[in-house]
């Protein structure tokens, strides 16, 4: 396929391509982290992780067209008001669905799975009354579209770097969070050993509530960043659920740098084979050596060495 | 077993031979046609407009409204039946049908096949309903399809499809592959000077369909299809394959993206730099109510291939987008879908009242032929083969979401579901 191009043409495809698949990974980080922090440090599979990213865009939505009416002065910079109040809403629908639901449910893994999926039909079909059963368009400020070009044949797009930025940001905070405060080693602690954690004078419920509230609101700041790339309806929760799910189990439940590595491990698979295959095959490759790699390492990629 | 329960019924339901004289005579009294309105039902006695005991009464008639209102596919099909139900409310305040009011029943598919299958079995079988007017995926046509030819009903069906389906039981009232596409191509060939095209479409029989038959006429008038791709319904990433249409550098992007990834399309063609004022895209899946989530400015320049746009100049069109705009809110956009969705009660209405006769053997054999003048894409004819001449015509996006036409085909184009040459 590349008879008849230059050199130079070539290199900057190549480099393009490295920056498709750069682009890629950040948005599966940012799809993985909140689920991550649920599934991998709460043991919660959180199927309704689709719909708090929804709500996340659809704050941003409802921001868009505010601001724009009231205050258009502001509209340049409102996305970053936006992905603010997405955390802030997602977040507390979270911690409200933790305490009305996941806490009664903490022994039992699996009916938390059928609880979330009936969650969030729930909740699409609450977006479906209330901003009806259409995708909404979110309109963007000027600077956040279009790209910046590099050299004359290599153009990066802008709402990429731009999610790779935040992307970057809040792994940083994150891992701050979870590893150098003194919340996160509550976190940490009580994954490990929720009775004995409790018994040192952790309040386990409260930091269980604020863990869900964390992952759910960051949850909302992916959705929130989202709609730059893709669609805004009630039910395009669904579209990032299952690719979610990939990156956390693949990369070892409990690890979120195992979470990280196998977004990259699978973004960069899947952004390569896309180019040099067609999109589905490419699709169907990457699962299968997911496929293939689990059951060769059932634990994921990472795993976190403790004492049972 | 169940074929034997048919027949049982179907030997019940015949008509005695005096009764079928009578029809005869009936059929053949030119002044029913002349008679006013209120009188028709009278002249018209539901013995012998209704001898296959369908839902029709002295006063009214009974029809299936199946669509999605919940689900993903909730999202398109919402104009289907804001469109059918505007139809039906015009259908009788001018008196009904053969002098009968409509009522509709209405049933959700709930964007499932199974569902669509077992819904369209209950219109027919327990509600007795002359007529279904509904579907908008071809994966829900093909679930009914058996059911409404093992239960004699009959379906109007609005959305543009691949072909390849014919059934006396199904009016199918969007355009086929052939007629949507290639006076399209041949328009960006003169227009636009193309030589090359990038087709890109999402992973299922529509698109895959509809890129078969466009290679081949591509390939036909000497013409180069660069490249072909194919993404699984829902994908949201297309960075990879847009630096692939950047190395083959096409005078045409030809894609049939649909549903959620379409919005994930053009926003990142645009963000990587695709000016669609210099780069000739040409879509064959954005009609307006797709255009609502893209947004206007992303695909601002694409044209579009259909055979309805909401900003058509005509008489019919204007009167049809006020009564919509009118029933449905100012705010509500109308696609090529809506459209067709329109004309089902209509055809079905006209239909009838030639056949003098809800039966749906009569209607289904009096289809063909049925001219509908106030259609607000233009004149239609139905085909003997139960699909509509359209025009084709070329729109281009404007950044209010709407369409600016650019083009429509002269002539009616015949409806051609298995096109030779193009399998």
């Amino acid at each position: 396929m590349f008879e008849g191009y230059s050199l130079a043409e070539l290199g900057s495809i190549f480099a393009m391509q490295g920056f498709a698949g750069l682009i890629l990974f950040s948005v599966f980080v940012l799809m993985a982290l909140g689920l991550a922090i649920i599934f991998g440090q709460m043991g919660v599979i959180n199927m309704a992780h689709g719909e708090f990213m929804i709500l996340g865009a659809y704050v941003t939505y409802l921001c868009s067209s505010f601001i724009s009416t009231y205050a258009p002065a502001l509209f340049p910079a409102y996305f970053f008001i936006a992905m603010a109040l997405a955390f802030l809403a997602s977040g507390a629908l979270g911690m409200l669905v933790e305490w009305g639901m996941i806490r009664f449910l903490y022994r039992r893994p699996l009916d938390t799975l059928l609880a979330t999926w009936g969650l969030s039909l729930i909740l699409q079909q609450i977006f479906r009354s209330v901003f009806g059963a259409r995708e909404v368009g979110v309109v963007l400020p000027d600077w956040l579209m279009g790209s910046v070009a590099v050299t004359d044949t290599i153009e990066v797009p802008i709402n990429g770097l731009f999610v790779m930025g935040l992307t970057i940001a809040i792994t940083v905070v994150i891992y701050a969070v979870m590893f150098r405060s003194r919340w996160g080693q509550g976190v940490r602690a009580v994954m490990q050993n929720r009775v004995m954690a409790g018994a040192v004078g952790i309040n386990t419920e409260k930091v269980d509530r604020y863990t869900f509230g964390l992952g759910c609101g960051i949850a909302g700041v992916a959705g929130s960043a989202f709609t730059m790339v893709g669609s805004t309806g009630p039910t395009s929760g669904q579209l990032y659920i299952v690719d979610t799910f990939l990156v956390v189990v693949f990369g070892g439940a409990q690890s979120l740098i195992g979470t990280i590595a196998s977004a990259f491990t699978i973004s960069q698979a899947q952004s390569t084979l896309e180019f040099f295959l067609s999109g589905s095959t490419a699709k169907v490759l990457t699962l299968l050596t997911v496929v293939v790699i689990l059951m060769l390492r059932p634990q994921g990629l990472f795993v976190l060495k403790v004492r049972r | 077993m169940s074929s034997d329960k048919i027949d049982a019924d179907k030997l019940t339901s015949l008509p005695s031979p005096l009764r079928r004289k009578l029809l005869l005579g009936m059929a053949a009294l030119p002044a029913v046609g002349l008679l006013p309105r209120g009188a028709l039902a009278q002249a018209l006695p539901t013995d012998a407009v209704n001898t296959t005991k369908l839902a029709v009464t002295d006063s009214t008639v009974k029809v299936g409204i199946l669509h999605s209102t919940t689900g993903t596919m909730a999202i398109s099909e919402t104009g289907s039946v804001q469109a059918e139900k505007l139809a039906i409310a015009q259908i009788n305040e001018m008196g009904g049908v053969l002098g009968r009011k409509i009522e509709v029943i209405q049933e959700d598919g709930a964007s499932d096949w199974p569902t669509f299958a077992e819904k369209a079995r209950k219109l027919l079988v327990e509600d007795k309903v002359a007529a279904v007017f509904g579907c908008w995926t071809s994966a829900s046509r093909k679930a009914v399809l058996p059911v409404f030819e093992q239960y004699n009903g009959m379906l109007y069906y609005p959305t543009f499809y691949e072909g390849l389906e014919q059934s006396k039981n199904v009016i199918y009232t969007g355009q086929e592959a052939t007629q949507q596409i290639l006076a399209g191509l041949d328009w960006v060939t003169k227009e636009k000077g193309a030589k090359s095209f990038f087709l890109i479409g999402s992973d299922y029989i529509w698109p895959r369909t509809s890129n078969k038959i466009a290679r081949k006429h591509i390939e036909m008038h000497g013409q180069k299809v660069v490249g072909e791709e194919y993404f699984p319904l829902g994908h949201t990433q297309f960075n990879s394959v847009i630096n692939k249409i950047k190395l083959t550098k096409p005078d045409v992007i030809y894609a049939s993206v649909v549903g959620g990834s379409n919005v994930a399309f053009y926003k990142q063609l645009k963000a990587a730099g695709i000016d669609l004022n210099k780069q000739v895209l040409m879509t064959i899946s954005v009609t307006e109510d797709e255009m609502l989530g893209i947004g206007g400015e992303n695909i601002a320049g694409a044209y579009a291939c259909m055979k309805y746009f909401q900003s058509l100049k005509n008489p019919n069109n204007e009167k049809f987008v006020a009564a919509f705009k009118k029933m449905w809110g100012g705010e509500s956009v109308i696609g090529d879908v809506t459209q067709a969705g329109y004309l089902g009660p209509w055809l079905w209405k006209l239909t009838a009242e030639k056949a003098k006769s809800f039966d749906i053997d009569k209607i289904a054999a009096a289809s063909a032929g049925i001219e509908f003048t106030g259609a607000p894409e233009g004149y239609v004819r139905i085909h003997e083969n139960h699909h509509l001449w359209s025009k084709t015509r070329v729109g281009r996006a404007r950044t209010d979401g709407q369409f600016d036409v650019v083009f429509e085909t002269a002539d009616l184009i015949e409806p051609n579901p298995f096109p030779k040459g193009y399998q």
